[in-house]
């Protein structure tokens, strides 16, 4: 197939400004009776992303896209791919493809025929088809599987055979339906890095719905999140997690812990934040929207916490004192939750270094958290 | 998460965490499990016993008698026909098998033509069923789930009443001073009455209506089984709606369209109500010839051979359908 000229994903189109997006969603509402389930999308996804479309269930990611495939008319709005308006197309006339979360494999067909159907369709020479399935069976590691009928298939092996289904058509854009749910944890590492591969060789534009934060941090290009059908932030994997916009994000990905203050000062190179919860004052880097008088929510995330059990000297640093309540081993790293003397809990998590260590901190042992002012995260 | 083991040979002793205590082995275990598997192999013997007893009491018994008595010859006595077995001379055991009925059924154009009439009738009123009943069937099975048993409800409310009053309502409805007519010409849309009666049409609308329901069933339940994302997934790849229906959604309802069509064609085939009330002149069908040879010239012996050809016509087609599609899973697996 095809391969791309360029990775895409280094150049980070969305960021110039003569660009133009590929596919771009303008103001897309799909209401179902009183419920909204999509309100008021815009989006722009340029050409060879890989976008994951992040929320919960229900959130309207999946409605979203199948607005994109066509299965479903938007109330108001419309989306344009390549500069054509695809909104009145039927799905049978879009350059999109989908990749379905049951697979939708035809049962009464071979592997071969599942994956020949769209050419054939396309009204392809039946040479060529066949060179084409067997690019797309290549593509899949399943050539010595054509003859198979789709029930003697692995799990793995079905969502390869949906996934070469939609490729050999080159669609313009890809739809993927949740597209690893159903694979075990380990299938579902292996076959994320396959995936991101396939995306890559072909520089096909793909999008993918997902609830599952890993799985997006890990493959997307950007991502979007989603909430009650409207899109709460879109970034890369870094900005989306580092750089939270709001609280909503901020807790939807990863675990984060939030500090309620008001702008006490502000500094030269920093303002110090007066907080109810840590009983002392904390201090943030300078941002010049924030100003003096102002409730924010200091937010840091439970790996960039510093824990220990002697008391730091760092006076620049962030130093809050409590007790331990609660851990939890996990393996690579452990999780301990701290109670502040004001009742409030920090989350921390700090790596396991050494197999074991006889200063490990316990339950009910004091410790100090530490943390860097350029790490916390402003939340309005 | 409570961490434990993080220190080797650091085991923290759970608080009363002693082996539950060995369940005591019976004596009577062996025997016990030696009745537990008979008791098993009996039920599961019953089970399968049970529809192999019907089909003998009910199907294979009655079916050796008929056949006994298709090889018999008429007389007139009781009962009607010669017996098979006879003693001559006291000593020498005779078994006379005559063939002389299905000879006759051979030779005679009338019933060759009642055979093909019936079949003919049944094909074409099994073709009229499957069209219409998939049709509805598909609507039902893609209606909202609110108004989908009050649809299946309604096909199968023709049952609550008895067959031969649906079929004298028919003959209401069609009659040359009946109700479809009246209200043609009260509308001006004829001026004298369409003869619809004893003729073809009405056969057939009758029969499509007293069979469409075992058609509609079978076929809603393979339908609505159906993963809709399949239909989703081949518009997907580019296949118009027909295009769709022909690869996707007909194939994946063959089970249903078969058994539909065996519900259909194996009962119309015998039908003899029908062909009698409403049928034209034209309409001889074989269930009727049946019928005649038993109660009109009380000629037993023709009319059982009349019944084993026809069971010959039916079920050898289906054994050989069986056959095949046996096969063909076998070469799949």
């Amino acid at each position: 197939m095809k391969p791309s000229e360029e990775k895409y994903i280094d150049k980070q189109p969305w960021l110039d400004k003569h660009e133009k997006p590929f596919l771009e969603i303008r103001g897309v509402t799909k209401k179902f009776g009183d419920f909204t389930a999509v309100d008021n999308v815009n989006l722009e996804i340029y050409k060879g992303e890989l976008f994951c479309l992040l929320g919960g269930s229900g959130c309207g990611k999946s409605t979203l896209l199948r607005i994109l495939a066509g299965f479903e008319t938007p109330t108001e709005g419309n989306f344009l791919i390549d500069g054509v308006d695809m909104t009145e197309l039927p799905p049978y006339e879009r350059p999109v493809n989908m990749m379905f979360q049951s697979y939708a494999i035809f049962p009464h067909m071979s592997v071969e025929k599942n994956i020949a159907y769209g050419l054939k369709r396309d009204g392809l020479s039946k040479a060529e088809v066949k060179i084409r399935v067997e690019e797309g069976l290549e593509l899949v590691q399943l050539s010595q599987f054509a003859k198979r009928k789709p029930h003697q298939l692995s799990g793995g092996q079905q969502q390869r055979v949906a996934l070469a289904r939609a490729l050999v058509k080159y669609p313009k854009v890809l739809l993927l339906d949740e597209p690893l749910a159903a694979l075990d944890k380990k299938l579902r590492e292996k076959t994320q890095f396959e995936l991101m591969d396939i995306q890559y060789k072909l520089g096909i534009t793909f999008i993918v719905v997902t609830h599952d934060q890993e799985e997006a941090m890990t493959l997307s290009s950007r991502i979007a999140v989603m909430d009650q059908g409207k899109i709460r932030q879109i970034g890369t994997p870094t900005d989306i997690y580092e750089y939270p916009q709001s609280r909503f994000t901020a807790n939807f990905i990863g675990s984060i812990n939030i500090f309620e203050g008001v702008v006490k000062e502000s500094r030269s190179e920093s303002h110090v934040v007066q907080c109810e919860e840590t009983r002392c004052d904390l201090i943030i880097d300078r941002d010049s929207s924030i100003h003096t008088g102002e409730s924010i929510g200091v937010a840091i995330r439970p790996e960039k916490i510093h824990l220990s059990r002697e008391e730091p000297d760092n006076k620049d640093f962030n130093t809050l004192k409590g007790k331990v309540l609660d851990f939890g081993y996990i393996g690579n790293l452990s999780v301990y939750n701290v109670k502040l003397d004001s009742g409030k809990t920090v989350k921390v998590s700090s790596p396991n270094q050494n197999r074991y260590s006889k200063h490990r901190v316990t339950w009910d042992d004091i410790v100090y958290l530490t943390w860097e002012p350029a790490n916390t995260v402003v939340l309005l | 998460m409570k961490e434990h083991s993080v220190i080797p040979n650091d085991q923290p002793q759970a608080k009363g965490s002693k082996a539950p205590a060995e369940k005591p082995v019976a004596n009577y275990s062996k025997l016990h499990n030696w009745f537990n598997s008979f008791e098993n192999r009996a039920w599961k013997g019953m089970v399968i016993g049970i529809p192999y007893l019907w089909m003998l009491v009910f199907f294979s018994l009655p079916f050796v008698y008929v056949l006994k008595i298709s090889l018999a010859e008429s007389i007139i006595a009781r009962p009607p026909f010669t017996s098979l077995i006879t003693w001559v001379e006291g000593t020498r055991l005779s078994i006379n098998l005559i063939f002389d009925n299905y000879l006759l059924l051979l030779e005679d154009d009338f019933y060759i033509i009642a055979y093909l009439n019936s079949l003919k009738i049944a094909f074409v009123s099994t073709l009229f069923c499957l069209i219409i009943g998939y049709i509805m069937a598909y609507g039902i099975a893609r209606s909202k789930s609110s108004v989908r048993n009050i649809l299946l409800l309604l096909v199968i409310l023709p049952f609550w009443t008895s067959f031969l009053l649906r079929v004298y309502a028919w003959m209401g409805l069609l009659a040359n001073h009946g109700i479809i007519n009246n209200v043609l010409l009260a509308i001006g849309f004829i001026d004298k009455p369409l003869q619809m009666m004893y003729s073809d049409f009405a056969m057939y609308v009758v029969f499509v209506y007293t069979f469409l329901p075992f058609m509609i069933l079978p076929l809603y339940s393979t339908l609505e089984k159906m993963d809709i994302s399949l239909h989703e997934a081949s518009a997907d790849l580019g296949a118009k709606p027909v295009t769709t229906f022909l690869t996707v959604t007909l194939p994946l309802s063959m089970p249903g369209v078969i058994a539909g069509c065996m519900l259909v064609f194996i009962p119309a085939v015998g039908e003899f109500v029908i062909p009698t009330l409403v049928g034209g002149p034209g309409s001889m069908m074989i269930g009727r010839m049946l019928f005649d040879e038993f109660f009109a010239n009380r000629d037993w012996p023709l009319a059982s051979a009349v019944a084993v050809v026809l069971l010959i016509f039916l079920v050898v087609p289906f054994m050989l359908y069986k056959f095949y599609s046996a096969k063909q899973e076998e070469r799949v697996s």
